[in-house]
């Protein structure tokens, strides 16, 4: 089955040319089944694949299939090849399985909407470039896939495109990605050089030799490409286009922006474990970025009220966790909350975009309230959502927020702390959320509480499957030694990165008592927001403006995003554009603009020069033809004497 | 005793002459004559040759090209009357109209 891995990218590939090519005249519902049904049959492939990995020894689950060789040049040498271990396997799932999901939801969502067939032939491409990215066997091939989803994120961030703030936020996203994948290349580049392949397994099989431990060129390599994992994955400094991009619609914000794409850097540094865990400078650059990322966003995520950009802050903020977990070497771990975060994240974006849909548009959370009544699937699903991600045991979210602080505090309890404390307004900022649109006294202007809705069944059943996940996907990675399925499956992946690590000074015992102290910390700090939340936004309503009225400046910093966009403006934005103006007017119009007019002026003025030769004078035309018969003979008497 | 270098200078100069008509002479007619000048001339250099070499076929040629050469002079005429009823003048530097 492995050998057909293939197929698991071909399969939207093709549902995009179809509904691309042909698919002019089909309905929408042929539309959305076929681009359902080809990410269906891609989960399908992946399904089979992973149990028919699950059936081998462990050390035997590598597998690299290669379909025809791409680039042959010299020493260079990049096949179209796939990579199967655990790590792609997991990644496959969550990517084609929350895809196919997101695909029917969207079939209820976009009906009627103009484009609709636009739409899913990006999804599909965009699923295409996502399944690229994840199976890929080597770091070219890798970074075709990276840059195919940051292709289709621009395309479906701008899909409003006559919308002048969507198209702002795609060309925003898009930018801002190329800034990180610049480092991403030069790290490869790097790579390239010193390794001479690009193949992962050569690459990592090698590192330990060629690259000396916490050397420069290490480092080096590692930070580059973090570069490009924060451009791609939204942490500081580049994280300012994650919350612009929910100008898309919002099944892209669940697919895109939460649940696969921003991932994709999480899951390139853990790919790159190996590396990583030989340049311990970035390994505490990561976790520091991550810890920072985690925690800002938080803040700005507790002020926000526009219901999408508070889960898009969230989402930067659950990133900063992921990375946090890779910086502390616990890749496993930030893998686990990459896949639940999939399922809760995409599930509270569906949610949302469920409340968009009844709310007629409306995203203002001051405009709703009391919506439980109205909307009971969507509000049993979207608390659902919340309990897992504010870590309320069992959901999913406690096992994998719980495992990295966890693992944050046997490496920094510094760590753990900034993680503790961004767990905190994880919490509070969500249950705000809940209580703002579905609980409390209703804020919702008559006109549109007249037409308030609970969602088709189309939509309702994604979220139902999605809730499922996020509730019980936990439990393949219970914190206790045998328990813990996850990391025992992911750990041939890891194995060489963690012996590298756990080489080095703190060795890897870790206590049971201190693991579950710190877990019964998580739960209290999970319930602290929720209480929190509720005592503001349901008991006391007037205490958030109290607080406002009472620290004004602190309000205005991190409602403002602490100006962030404005001081990128200032520092790069403005100085590039100025310089681009320059180049524009002075060096385009004036040197390269010049000289194409100026050879065309000095063609035009040479003609005008020899057209007086032409007299309209019969006899002038013979004397020429006479000078000419002249000049002819005297060169035939004369050379041929 | 003339030899052909003679009937050559002759046709030499009988040609100049045709062609400084043709250059520098304004009434059509003129410039005509001339060009018959330069036939002729060509004419007697073809027939002083053949004479010369004793080849028959320089005479027959110039039989074919006094017949080229009123066809020639025929049209020529035909286009002065009529240049000279459309313009009032068969002076060639008034009539210019192809120049650009």
């Amino acid at each position: 089955m492995s050998e057909l891995v293939w197929l698991i990218p071909v399969f939207p590939f093709l549902g995009f040319l179809i509904n691309g090519l042909l698919g002019k005249s089909f309905s929408e519902k042929l539309i959305g089944v076929i681009a359902a049904g080809a990410v269906g049959a891609s989960f399908v492939v992946a399904v089979l694949i992973f149990l028919e990995l699950l059936g081998m020894p462990p050390e035997a689950r590598s597998i690299q299939v290669e379909v025809f060789r791409w680039i042959s040049s010299g020493t260079l040498q990049v096949p179209i090849a796939f990579l199967v271990d655990p790590l792609s396997a997991i990644m496959l799932l969550v990517v084609s399985g929350v895809g196919c999901v997101i695909h029917i939801y969207s079939i209820g969502y976009m009906h009627g909407e103009y484009g609709f067939r636009r739409f899913f032939c990006y999804l599909n491409l965009f699923v295409f470039a996502m399944l690229i990215l994840v199976t890929a066997n080597n770091f070219l091939l890798m970074f075709v896939g990276w840059e195919g989803v940051g292709l289709c994120s621009y395309l479906l961030i701008g899909y409003y495109y006559e919308k002048q703030s969507a198209a702002d936020a795609g060309k925003k996203a898009f930018v801002v990605n190329r800034i990180g994948d610049f480092g991403f290349l030069l790290g490869m580049f790097l790579i390239y050089v010193n390794f001479g392949t690009l193949n992962f397994t050569e690459v990592f099989a090698a590192a330990p030799e060629t690259l000396a431990f916490g050397g420069t060129l290490v480092t080096g390599i590692t930070l580059l490409l973090f570069v490009g994992a924060t451009g791609k994955s939204a942490q500081i400094p580049l994280f300012t286009w994650l919350p612009d991009a929910m100008e898309g619609p919002t099944p892209v914000s669940a697919l895109i922006h939460a649940a696969t794409m921003v991932t994709a850097g999480v899951y390139m540094v853990s790919r790159c474990s190996i590396l990583y865990a030989l340049a311990p400078t970035s390994m505490t650059v990561v976790a520091v970025i991550g810890g920072l990322t985690a925690f800002f966003a938080a803040t700005i995520g507790i002020t926000q009220f526009d219901i999408k950009r508070v889960l898009a802050y969230s989402t930067i903020s659950q990133l900063g966790f992921m990375f946090l977990a890779c910086g502390v070497g616990a890749f496993a771990s930030g893998i686990f909350h990459l896949m639940t975060h999939a399922f809760f994240k995409a599930l509270l974006f569906l949610s949302a975009g469920s409340v968009m849909h009844a709310m007629s548009g409306e995203l203002d959370m001051r405009k709703m309230g009391a919506l439980k009544p109205h909307l009971p699937y969507t509000h049993a699903t979207y608390l659902i959502g919340t309990l897992a991600i504010a870590g309320i045991p069992p959901l999913s979210g406690f096992f994998s927020k719980d495992e990295i602080l966890f693992n944050a505090f046997t490496v920094n309890p510094g760590f753990w702390a900034i993680g503790a404390i961004a767990a905190i307004m994880t919490s509070f900022y969500m249950f705000r959320s809940v209580f703002m649109t579905f609980y409390g006294k209703s804020r919702v202007d008559p006109e549109t509480a007249h037409h308030v809705h609970e969602s088709p069944k189309l939509m309702t059943v994604p979220l139902m499957i999605l809730a499922f996940l996020a509730a019980v996907g936990g439990f393949v990675g219970i914190p206790f030694a045998h328990l813990n399925k996850f990391d025992e499956w992911l750990a041939p992946v890891f194995a060489p990165a963690r012996e590298i690590i756990t080489h080095g000074a703190h060795g890897g015992h870790h206590s049971v008592t201190l693991e579950v102290t710190l877990m019964f910390v998580s739960v209290a700090i999970a319930v602290t927001g929720l209480l929190l939340a509720w005592w503001m936004y349901i008991k006391d309503t007037e205490v958030p403006e109290r607080f406002i009225a009472e620290n004004p400046t602190l309000h205005s910093v991190v409602y403002n995003k602490y100006w962030v966009d404005e001081l990128y403006d200032i520092l790069f934005v403005n100085s590039i554009v100025d310089f681009s103006r320059f180049l524009w007017k002075s060096f385009d119009e004036k040197i390269i603009d010049g000289a194409v007019n100026g050879t065309g002026s000095l063609a035009r003025g040479l003609g005008g020069i020899l057209s007086r030769l032409q007299t309209g004078m019969v006899k002038d035309y013979a004397m020429s033809i006479l000078a000419g018969i002249v000049v002819l003979i005297g060169y035939l008497v004369f050379s041929l004497r | 005793m003339i030899t052909l270098q003679h009937y050559l200078v002759l046709s030499t100069a009988l040609f100049c002459l045709g062609v400084i008509g043709v250059m520098f002479r304004r009434n059509l007619i003129i410039i005509l004559i001339s060009l018959e000048l330069m036939l002729n001339s060509v004419n007697l250099a073809f027939v002083a040759f053949s004479r010369f070499i004793g080849n028959i076929e320089g005479q027959i040629f110039v039989l074919f090209i006094m017949v080229v050469a009123a066809a020639e002079v025929s049209v020529g005429l035909a286009i002065a009357v009529a240049v000279f009823k459309r313009q009032g003048t068969i002076n060639v530097n008034d009539v210019n109209i192809m120049k650009w």
